[in-house]
C-alpha cells in the first residue's frame, strides 16, 4: 500500500520528538539570580555558622533570598536572589559581612526540576554577549622565554669550559645566538663536545673568519617547541587558579593555537581588578630552616600552605638563598626505586648561590617559601560620605616544604621522601608557578555589560518570534493542509535543536540565534522542495497518492545535496571561526541535520497519517490542480 | 507548465552581472572596506549614558584628554554612544575613558561593551577570514564536481565568486562595517548560494536525462522554470526571517542581517543566470550525465 510508514517508524518519529521535547523543556525554567559562597583556599570549609553570617547580612538589608543550600562536601554555598537587581547589592554585603577569607561570586542557579536534571536535562549555555562578562585573550612571550633560555645556556657553557681550562670568549649575540670564540682549531673542537653534551637542545654550527674559530649556536626548533609549550602550559595552570580567586561561577580558560590562552568570565564587570588578578605575580624563597639556638632577630616564623598540614609551622632564617627567579625548571618525576620526586634545575647563579649555601649545612633542613601577593578589603568613606572599597596589597608567605639536604646541591637537585605522585605533581605546579613565568601580554579584550547581555537575548528571540511566525503564515495559506504539516515540522525542527544544543551542553552566542533564524529560513526549503514536486506530479497527472510517493522520492536527492554542502560550509565556519562565529557554525550545523530528519522523516509521517492509505481525490496543497 | 526562455536573455545577464562585478572591483579596490574592530585592532567603547548625549562635548572631552583619531557617534539611540580608538592605545585605556567621562557627567553613565583587539589579532582574523572563504569555495566545488560534473562545479564555483564579490562590493560601496559577524553572513551566503544552486542542477541533470530529444539551452530553461516556483518560495521565507532580523535583532546583528538580505537576492539570481549559464558556455551535453544513470535509479530505493 502506498504512503503508509510501518509502525516502528511513526515511533521512531515520535519519540524522537518526545526525547526532543525532554531535552528542550530545562530551557523553559528562568534560571535564578543566585551568590555562591566559597573559601579562599581549596581546603576551607563552608559551615552553617558562615552560612548564617551571610544571611543576617542579607536580611539587615532587606533583600530577599531564598533555596540556600551547602554542597555535600561543605566546599560551596549557594544562595538564591528574589530580585537580580539587588544581586550587586547582594555580593558587596555578604562578602563584606564574610571578610577577606571567602569569595563571593554572582551566578545563576538553574532551576530545572529535579525529574529533568536526573535524567541529564540541562538549559543552553549563554556565551558572553548574552550573558553579559569579560573575555580576554592573552599571548605567552615565547622569545622572552626562549631568551632567558639562552642566557642559561650562555652561563652554563662559561661554566663548562671554564671547568674544563678550555680559554675561548663566549656571549650572547645580538641574533640571540650563543657564540663562543677560539684561538686554535684544537680548542674549539674541544669546546663543541662539551656544549654538544652538556646541552644537546642547541644546533652547534662551525663559523669560520680569518684567524679565529667560532662556533654558533642556537636552539633547535624542536627544543624551541618544547619551550612554547611549557611556558603556555605553565602560564595556563597559574591563570587556572587566579581565576579560581576571581570568583567566577563558570570560568573558562582554555589554549588556543600555539601561545594564545583564552580567559571568559562571565558575570565579571571589573576588568580592571580582573586584570590585576591574573596578571600578578608570584614568586619563591629558599631559605634553611633555623637552628634551635637561633637569635629571635635572625630569624621568622611561617605557615605551611597545604591544608593537611594546616597550623604546623617552621622557623626559617632571615637570609635568602635564592628566588623564583633563579629556578628554570621544576618537574614531577620518579627515581630508579619508583618514589615520587620533583627535579628542579636552576641557572648557573642560582647553582653557585646554592652549592655555596648548602655544602656546609648537610642534614640540616631547607624551607622553600611561596609567596602571593593578596589584598585585603578595606571599607572607608571619603569626604562626601560615601563608602568605598580599598584593596591593601600585601604579600602572604606560606612554606611548601622543608625537606633535609642530603648533600651539596648544584644547579640540578630533586626533592624526594614525597608521599604519593599527587604531591609531587602539586608540589611541582607550585613550584613553577613561584617561578619567573614566560610574560604574557593582554592581545584582546571585550566586555559585555549586563543590560547589554539582556537586550541581545530579547532582541535575538523577538526576531526569531517574528521571523518564525511570518514563515509559518505564509506557509499555510500557500500550501493549505500541506502547509500546517510544514508548520509542525518547523516548529519541531526548532525544538529539537534546542534539544540537541542543550544535551551537546553547546553555547548560544547571539550569531547563535542568527543561526537559528537562518534555520528556520532554510529547513522551510526541504519541505518547498517535496511539496513544489508534489505539485508538479500532480499537474503531470499522477494521482494524489502516487504524486505523494514519487514528490518525496525525487525530493529526496536534491534535499541530501544542498543540505550537505551548506553544512560543509558550516564545518569550515566552526574550524575556523572563534568565539560567537563558533557559536553560529554550530546552530547552523546542528539545524541542518535536524532540519532533514524533521522535513524527510517528520513531514513524511504526518502526510502519511492525513493521507496514507485511502482514496484521496484531492490533496490540499495550493496552486491550481487539473 | 510554461517554459520561460531564460537563456535567451543570458546576454542581458551577463552584461547586468559584468557590470555589477565591476563596480564592485573598482569600489574594493578603491575605497577597500571598512574594515571594523575585529580587522584593524584598536579599542571600542560602547556607553550608555542617562540622559541624551553631547556628542561634541564627548569630542571635546576627548580631544583635550589626548585622545587622537578617536571617533564619537551615536548607536541606535541618542542616549548610546560608541566611542573608537585607533590602533595604538593600550588595552588599560578602555577603562580610563570610562571614568572620564563619568566624571565630566552629571548623570550616569553605564558601561554596554568594551572591545580591545591588539594589532597581531587583527591581521591573523582577516588571513583566517580569505582562508575560511577560499577553503569554503574549494571544498564546495570539490564536491559538485565529485556528484555533478566538472563543468557543474565550474559552474557553481562563478556563481559563488559573484555572489561573495557582489555582496563585499556592496560592504564596500556603502561604507559599512565589515566585521567578524559580517564575514560569518558571507560564509553563510556561500552556503545558502550553493544550496540554490544545487537545487536549479540537480533538475538539469534530472531532464537531460529525460528530455533526450531537447537540447542544452532548452533543457536549461525547462530545469529553472519548473524549480522557478520553489526557488521564489525559499527566497522569500528566508528573506522573511533574515528581514525580521535586520528590523528587530538590534544593532550588533544589522550588518550580519544586510549581509545576507543583499546575499540571498544575489545568490537567487545567480543560481539562475550565472550558474547556469556558465555551465551552459562550458558546453554541457547530455554525454556529460551518461554515466550516474545508475545512480538514478537507485534513487529511489534511499528515500524514505
Amino acid at each position: 500500500m502506498l504512503n503508509k510508514y510501518p509502525l516502528w517508524k511513526y515511533l521512531l518519529v515520535l519519540s524522537t520528538l518526545l526525547l526532543g521535547l525532554f531535552y528542550a523543556a530545562p530551557n523553559l525554567y528562568a534560571p535564578d539570580p543566585a551568590l555562591q559562597i566559597a573559601g579562599q583556599s581549596s581546603s576551607q570549609q563552608i559551615d552553617d555558622k558562615t552560612l548564617r553570617r551571610a544571611l543576617n547580612a542579607l536580611d539587615e538589608a532587606g533583600i530577599a533570598y531564598f533555596g540556600q543550600t551547602i554542597d555535600a562536601n561543605g566546599r560551596q554555598a549557594l544562595l538564591r536572589l528574589e530580585d537580580a537587581d539587588q544581586q550587586l547589592v547582594a555580593q558587596a554585603r555578604v562578602s563584606r559581612a564574610l571578610g577577606d577569607g571567602f569569595i563571593v561570586a554572582l551566578n545563576l542557579a538553574p532551576t530545572t526540576p529535579d525529574w529533568l536534571s536526573d535524567y541529564g536535562g540541562q538549559p543552553m549555555k549563554l556565551g558572553l554577549d548574552l550573558s553579559g562578562g569579560v573575555h580576554f585573550k592573552l599571548e605567552v612571550d615565547v622569545d622572552a622565554a626562549v631568551e632567558r633560555r639562552m642566557e642559561y645556556f650562555v652561563n652554563d657553557t662559561k661554566r663548562a669550559l671554564r671547568e674544563d681550562r678550555i680559554r675561548g670568549l663566549v656571549r650572547l649575540n645580538s641574533q640571540g645566538k650563543l657564540e663562543a670564540r677560539f684561538q686554535t682549531e684544537a680548542l674549539r673542537e674541544q669546546a663543541r663536545e662539551i656544549i654538544a653534551q652538556n646541552s644537546p637542545e642547541l644546533e652547534i654550527e662551525r663559523v669560520d673568519e680569518g684567524d679565529s674559530w667560532s662556533l654558533l649556536a642556537a636552539i633547535s626548533p624542536q627544543a624551541r617547541d618544547e619551550i612554547e609549550s611549557y611556558a603556555v602550559s605553565q602560564n595556563l595552570t597559574t591563570l587556572r587558579n587566579r581565576v579560581n580567586e576571581l570568583g567566577v561561577s563558570e570560568p573558562l580558560v582554555q589554549r588556543q593555537g600555539k601561545n594564545r590562552i583564552v580567559v571568559e568570565l562571565p558575570g565579571i564587570q571589573d576588568t580592571a581588578e580582573a586584570k590585576r588578578i591574573l596578571g600578578k605575580v608570584a614568586n619563591l624563597e629558599f631559605r634553611l630552616v633555623a637552628n634551635m639556638d637561633a637569635a629571635q632577630s635572625d630569624k621568622q616564623r611561617f605557615d605551611y600552605r597545604s591544608a593537611d598540614r594546616s597550623g604546623a609551622s617552621e622557623w626559617l632564617e632571615r637570609d635568602v638563598i635564592i628566588t623564583g627567579e633563579r629556578v628554570s625548571t621544576a618537574q614531577a618525576s620518579f627515581d630508579q626505586n619508583g618514589q615520587p620526586n620533583v627535579q628542579i634545575s636552576l641557572d648557573s647563579e642560582g647553582g653557585t648561590l646554592m652549592s655555596r649555601a648548602t655544602r656546609n649545612n648537610i642534614k640540616r633542613r631547607m624551607g622553600v617559601l611561596f609567596i602571593e601577593r593578596k589584598y585585603r578589603t578595606r571599607y572607608e568613606v571619603d569626604e562626601e560620605g560615601a563608602e568605598v572599597i580599598v584593596k591593601v596589597p600585601y604579600d602572604e608567605r606560606k612554606i611548601l616544604t622543608a625537606p633535609v639536604i642530603q648533600s651539596a646541591l648544584g644547579a640540578q637537585f630533586q626533592i624526594t621522601g614525597l608521599d604519593n605522585p599527587l604531591e609531587s605533581s602539586e608540589l611541582a605546579l607550585m613550584l613553577r608557578a613561584g617561578a619567573l613565568a614566560a610574560p604574557i601580554t593582554f592581545v584582546e579584550e571585550r566586555t559585555v555589560g549586563p543590560s547589554l547581555g539582556a537586550e541581545n537575548i530579547r532582541l535575538g528571540v523577538r526576531s526569531v518570534y517574528y521571523g518564525l511566525t511570518l514563515v509559518l503564515l505564509f506557509m499555510v495559506l500557500y500550501y493549505r493542509v500541506f502547509g500546517v504539516v510544514a508548520v509542525i515540522a518547523l516548529t519541531s525542527n526548532l525544538i529539537l535543536l534546542v534539544a540537541v544544543m542543550s544535551m551537546l551542553g553547546a553555547t548560544l552566542t547571539l550569531p547563535g540565534i542568527a543561526g537559528i533564524v537562518l534555520t528556520v529560513g532554510m529547513a522551510v526549503d526541504a519541505n518547498v522542495l517535496i511539496f513544489a514536486r508534489i505539485r508538479e506530479e500532480l499537474v503531470n497527472g499522477l494521482s494524489p497518492q502516487m504524486a505523494i510517493h514519487s514528490g518525496f522520492g525525487r525530493a529526496f536527492t536534491t534535499i541530501l545535496d544542498a543540505n550537505l554542502t551548506t553544512l560543509i560550509v558550516a564545518v569550515i565556519l566552526y574550524a575556523v571561526g572563534t568565539g560567537p562565529i563558533k557559536g553560529f557554525a554550530v546552530t547552523l550545523s546542528v539545524g541542518i541535520l535536524t532540519s532533514m530528519f524533521t522535513a524527510i522523516l517528520g513531514t513524511r509521517a504526518l502526510i502519511n497519517l492525513v493521507y496514507g492509505g485511502r482514496r484521496v481525490r484531492k490533496l490540499s496543497i495550493g496552486g491550481r490542480q487539473s | 507548465m510554461k517554459v520561460i526562455n531564460f537563456m535567451g536573455q543570458r546576454k542581458l545577464a551577463i552584461v547586468f552581472s559584468g557590470l555589477l562585478l565591476l563596480v564592485s572591483i573598482v569600489s574594493l579596490a578603491t575605497k577597500q572596506l571598512n574594515w571594523g574592530l575585529d580587522f584593524t585592532g584598536g579599542t571600542l567603547v560602547e556607553i550608555h549614558y542617562s540622559a541624551t548625549a553631547d556628542l561634541n562635548a564627548i569630542r571635546s572631552t576627548l580631544e583635550t584628554q589626548g585622545y587622537a583619531g578617536s571617533s564619537v557617534m551615536s548607536f541606535g539611540s541618542d542616549q548610546d554612544v560608541l566611542i573608537r580608538l585607533p590602533q595604538g592605545y593600550s588595552d588599560e585605556e578602555g577603562t580610563a575613558l570610562l571614568s572620564l567621562l563619568q566624571e565630566t557627567f552629571v548623570g550616569d553613565v553605564e558601561l554596554r561593551r568594551m572591545e580591545f583587539v591588539g594589532p597581531q589579532v587583527g591581521d591573523e582574523l582577516r588571513e583566517q577570514g580569505g582562508l575560511a572563504m577560499l577553503l569554503a569555495i574549494g571544498l564546495v566545488t570539490l564536491y559538485v564536481a565529485f556528484r555533478f560534473q566538472l563543468k557543474f562545479a565550474l559552474g557553481a564555483v562563478a556563481a559563488l565568486l559573484h555572489d561573495v564579490i557582489i555582496t563585499l562590493g556592496f560592504f564596500s560601496l556603502t561604507g559599512m562595517e565589515f566585521n567578524l559577524t559580517v564575514l560569518a553572513a558571507i560564509l553563510a551566503v556561500v552556503g545558502y548560494s550553493i544550496n540554490d544552486t544545487i537545487v536549479v542542477f540537480d533538475r538539469i541533470r534530472e531532464n537531460f536525462r529525460k528530455l533526450r530529444r531537447a537540447g542544452p539551452v532548452e533543457v536549461v530553461d525547462i530545469s529553472i522554470s519548473e524549480t522557478l516556483a520553489r526557488t521564489l518560495v525559499t527566497s522569500g521565507t528566508t528573506l522573511m526571517v533574515v528581514v525580521a532580523l535586520a528590523l528587530f535583532g538590534g544593532e550588533m546583528i544589522f550588518g550580519f542581517a544586510v549581509a545576507l538580505i543583499v546575499g540571498i537576492l544575489i545568490g537567487t539570481y545567480s543560481s539562475i543566470y550565472v550558474a547556469s549559464a556558465w555551465t551552459l558556455m562550458m558546453g554541457v551535453t547530455k554525454e556529460d550525465l551518461m554515466l550516474p544513470i545508475k545512480e538514478g535509479a537507485e534513487q529511489d530505493d534511499l528515500a524514505p
